[in-house]
């Protein structure tokens, strides 16, 4: 019996013709940074869907924290503790950087059934999203409209926001996409520390920031798992970089 | 992107700007209905009266409208529906003797209740133009219920014995005070839903208008948010119709038809979507334009059409857009 | 007896559901392609009962009425379509609703304007003006099945012309995904006014089929819209299959329902109560089936988008 907080049992999805998620299999484990790495169309933001909630499987089981999840909705998982990012910025554009991150810190703080009372001004929600927009280096930014912002720091909102969500694991869909470098630099910085906190999976085209996090890595070809293991030792697979041929250096 | 409302046209409420204008225009358009009542002393007071008395009844239905439209990106094509339980629970009970005003809306407000749950579970299942449809068909359903039922007028309607009676009193009976009352009740609605909007509830229904995927992804399930919502608006509404059916005295059919849903939603574009004093103002300039071009030709609806069209096309966000309300 | 009675009903319930479908078809395939909220579909209906009672006056002859109908409907369609539809493909479906809305309010003035608001009258042409017995003792009138005949005739074009040619497969592909077909170099404006003009025909040409059995007046076209509506939603959007099968079931429940619901609440009721709620139950049938089926299936039978 394993006790990894999260567990993908034979996981399909098939549009029509089109098999997506072909039989994935994996567990994420404790205190682990795992990345899942693989080319263009392979299927990885529909798995980070399937496992999240938005994307329905169909067939499969997903475990997390013990619990079978598989039919439940998105918010539900979310308020078990498994949140998401998107990979393509999703923010709350006319709200305020504080006020994006303020919902998120809402939706775990107690009953959103509430009537009166002016939700901008809750204090308690206030302090805790101004503490991890400064954490984020968006301290200066809070008051600006979301959409407003610089690429790179929707990115680290993106990321801001799914923290204040009190996970108890990341999801993270490539979110250092379209990123400077310096840009990127911070994002990974902030990513070393969170994974000491709890257990991430990270989907990264940045070479770099994979073999610089992950503690494993897991390639997926074609909705497939065709290598899971160590950074080193998927550097070193031949499917692997047969199947990187022409797109990346690893 | 057809699938929310042209984010462009509702403002956002966060600047400090915003702030001093969401005072200032309300502030101006309730001291203004205030003091209407005084026009008596220059003559016509009646007519005068009667107009204001109107429009203050479609404002109200209008705002609680803009709570759906306006902050949760639902466009209900059916809203007028809610305007006629409220308007024939007054004309029913009233034909057989309960003229009680509490009563009745009572009444009004659990019928509606109910009549919103069921609809709006069922619509809120469906997304974008199926929404639409689904709540334009509702309506319709009640519409021709309204027109079946023989021995309440049917498609000619029912004409009001009396106006609701408070407290075993027709002091409705006296324009001013019936003025005066719905004066109250659309402050208080307007507060209300001032109070709605900014709540923990009413920022969760403004992110979902936003980005609904992100809502569910920080744990919020928005079906039950927008339920919530329109039940809250459909209620609002009903309680329009009450004061609609004590105003004219008269209910029929053609209160809760499609096309009095879409003069609600012309209402709410025209004054400024997503601001609550928009849908006032755009019932007051709705309300007066119909009135104004309807002296010049019977065929006034030729203008109006037009109107209309050249608004959706050209002047988005609509007069509060105009007067700078837009972010 | 009963059972003749029956028969007369399914074929109004036929002809009726046939000419929603001549309706619907036209809004299912603007839906589904172009994502544009048409609301002034009904009053296009108008315009082609209008446009027939004018020119049959005018010609003194139904066909030649007919015939002349036709075109003008397309050409009106196309009018709006240039004048007003274009600027709105764009837009939110809020932005559609309002500006069609518009278009309705005008058009039901304007046709009030130009012909009054008494219904006009439009003959039957003579050759198809009477009546065929159908069953033992019943007559049903010719008109009528020429109207079935003639509904499922187009049905059949439509399907060919949507399943058999490439004209049917570049539309099928815009109802699932326009912005595909556009990107694969097809030239989807021509695309879009072509749907639109074909839409716009049909629902013309149904106008001008029921104009000699209707009443040809202003607001004609209001309640069918949204009879219109309720079939697409529950036939799905985009789909003409959906379309053609929701029509006929919700022709079929109308007529139906509005005659045998007062007889068959007489089982459970007293006769004036079962005669007073089975009129008032009849209307909403259809709209109980559609809240149904959108129960079940919330994008309708037959999704062309999923």
């Amino acid at each position: 019996m394993s006790t990894a907080p999260l567990q993908l049992q034979n996981l399909r999805k098939s549009y029509g013709a089109l098999v997506v998620t072909d039989d994935v299999s994996l567990d994420i484990h404790a205190g682990e940074l795992h990345a899942i790495i693989g080319p263009n169309g392979a299927g990885k933001t529909t798995l980070i869907h399937q496992i999240s909630g938005l994307a329905k499987s169909d067939s499969g089981r997903i475990v997390f924290d013990g619990q079978d999840v598989t039919r439940l909705t998105m918010s539900e998982r979310a308020k078990l503790g498994l949140v998401r990012s998107f990979q393509i910025t999703s923010i709350l554009p006319r709200f305020s950087a504080l006020e994006n991150v303020a919902l998120a810190v809402q939706a775990r703080s107690g009953s959103s059934f509430k009537f009166l009372g002016n939700a901008a001004a809750e204090r308690e929600l206030n302090d805790v999203a101004m503490a991890l927009l400064a954490r984020f280096g968006l301290a200066a930014r809070a008051s600006v409209p979301a959409g407003q912002m610089s690429h790179g720091e929707k990115r680290q909102l993106e990321i801001a926001i799914a923290l204040a969500a009190k996970p108890k694991l990341l999801l993270l869909d490539e979110p250092l996409a379209g990123t400077s470098h310096d840009e990127s630099q911070r994002l990974i910085n902030t990513l070393q520390e969170l994974r000491r906190e709890l257990p991430i999976v990270l989907i990264e085209h940045d070479m770099d920031a994979v073999f610089a996090l992950a503690d494993r890595v897991s390639v997926l070809v074609y909705g497939r798992i065709i290598a899971s293991g160590t950074p080193q030792s998927i550097r070193d697979n031949a499917d692997v970089r047969a199947a990187y041929l022409g797109e990346e250096a690893l | 992107m057809n699938d929310l409302i042209d984010l462009d046209a509702a403002p956002a409420l966060a600047a400090p700007v915003q702030a001093r204008r969401v005072v200032i225009l309300p502030l101006l358009l309730f001291a203004i209905f205030a003091l209407v009542p005084l026009a008596g002393l220059w003559g016509s007071q009646g007519f005068v009266l009667s107009i204001v008395t109107r429009i203050m009844v479609l404002a109200l239905a209008a705002m609680s409208l803009d709570l759906l439209i306006g902050y949760g990106a639902m466009i209900s094509f059916g809203h007028a529906a809610f305007v006629g339980l409220g308007a024939y629970s007054v004309a029913i009970l009233s034909s057989h003797g309960i003229t009680d005003g509490f009563v009745q809306l009572g009444v009004a407000l659990a019928v509606s209740f109910v009549f919103a749950l069921v609809t709006g579970a069922i619509s809120l299942r469906t997304k974008g133009v199926y929404f639409i449809m689904i709540t334009l068909a509702f309506g319709q359903m009640l519409y021709f219920l309204g027109t079946s039922l023989a021995a309440y007028g049917g498609d000619d309607g029912l004409t009001l014995a009396s106006r609701s009676t408070l407290f075993g009193s027709k002091i409705l009976k006296n324009d001013i005070v019936l003025y005066y009352v719905v004066f109250g009740i659309l402050l208080g609605a307007y507060l209300l839903l001032r109070g709605i909007v900014a709540s923990r509830f009413g920022r969760v229904l403004r992110g979902i208008r936003e980005n609904p995927v992100r809502m569910e992804a920080i744990g919020f399930a928005p079906y039950r948010y927008q339920l919530t919502a329109y039940v809250i608006a459909g209620m609002i509404a009903a309680v329009a119709g009450c004061l609609l059916a004590n105003q004219t005295e008269f209910v029929s059919p053609a209160y809760a038809s499609w096309q009095r849903s879409g003069d609600l939603i012309f209402a709410i574009v025209l004054g400024g979507l997503g601001s609550l004093h928009g849908a006032i103002i755009g019932a007051a300039v709705f309300s007066l334009l119909a009135d104004i071009l309807s002296h010049y030709t019977e065929h006034w609806a030729m203008l109006f059409g037009p109107i209309l069209i050249l608004v959706v096309l050209f002047a988005r966000g609509g007069i509060g857009g105009l007067l700078g309300a837009k972010s | 007896m009963t059972l003749t009675l029956a028969l007369v009903q399914i074929l109004n319930g036929l002809q009726f559901g046939l000419i929603l479908f001549l309706i619907a078809a036209g809004l299912t395939l603007v839906f589904g392609v172009m994502d544009f909220i048409n609301l002034a579909h009904g009053v296009q209906y108008m315009v082609g009962a209008y446009f027939v009672a004018a020119f049959t006056a005018m010609t003194g002859s139904f066909l030649y009425g007919l015939a002349l109908a036709l075109p003008a409907a397309l050409a009106f369609g196309l009018l709006l379509e240039v004048l007003i539809f274009r600027h709105l493909y764009d837009r939110s479906h809020l932005d559609q609703v309002l500006a069609t809305f518009g278009v309705i309010i005008f058009l039901n003035q304007a046709v009030k304007f130009v012909w009054g608001a008494a219904p006009l009258n439009v003959p039957i042409p003579d050759a198809l003006s009477g009546t065929i017995e159908i069953a033992d003792g019943m007559l049903y009138p010719v008109y009528r099945l020429v109207i079935i005949a003639v509904g499922l005739g187009v049905g059949l074009a439509l399907y060919l012309v949507v399943n058999k040619t490439k004209l049917g497969m570049l539309v099928r592909a815009g109802a699932s995904n326009a912005a595909m077909v556009s990107a694969l170099g097809v030239n989807i404006r021509l695309l879009f006014t072509i749907v639109f003009g074909v839409g716009a025909m049909l629902a013309g040409f149904a106008g001008a089929m029921v104009a000699p059995i209707l009443s040809v007046e202003p607001g004609m076209g209001d309640n069918v819209l949204i009879l219109a509506f309720v079939v697409i939603v529950i036939g799905g959007i985009g789909s003409i299959r959906g379309a053609f099968i929701a029509a006929l079931l919700i022709g079929l429940v109308d007529t139906l329902g509005r005659f045998f619901a007062p007889t068959l609440l007489k089982l459970l009721l007293d006769p004036s109560t079962a005669s007073q709620t089975g009129r008032a139950i009849a209307p909403m049938l259809i709209y109980i089936l559609m809240a149904a089926v959108l129960f079940f299936r919330p994008s309708g039978l037959f999704p062309s988008k999923q």
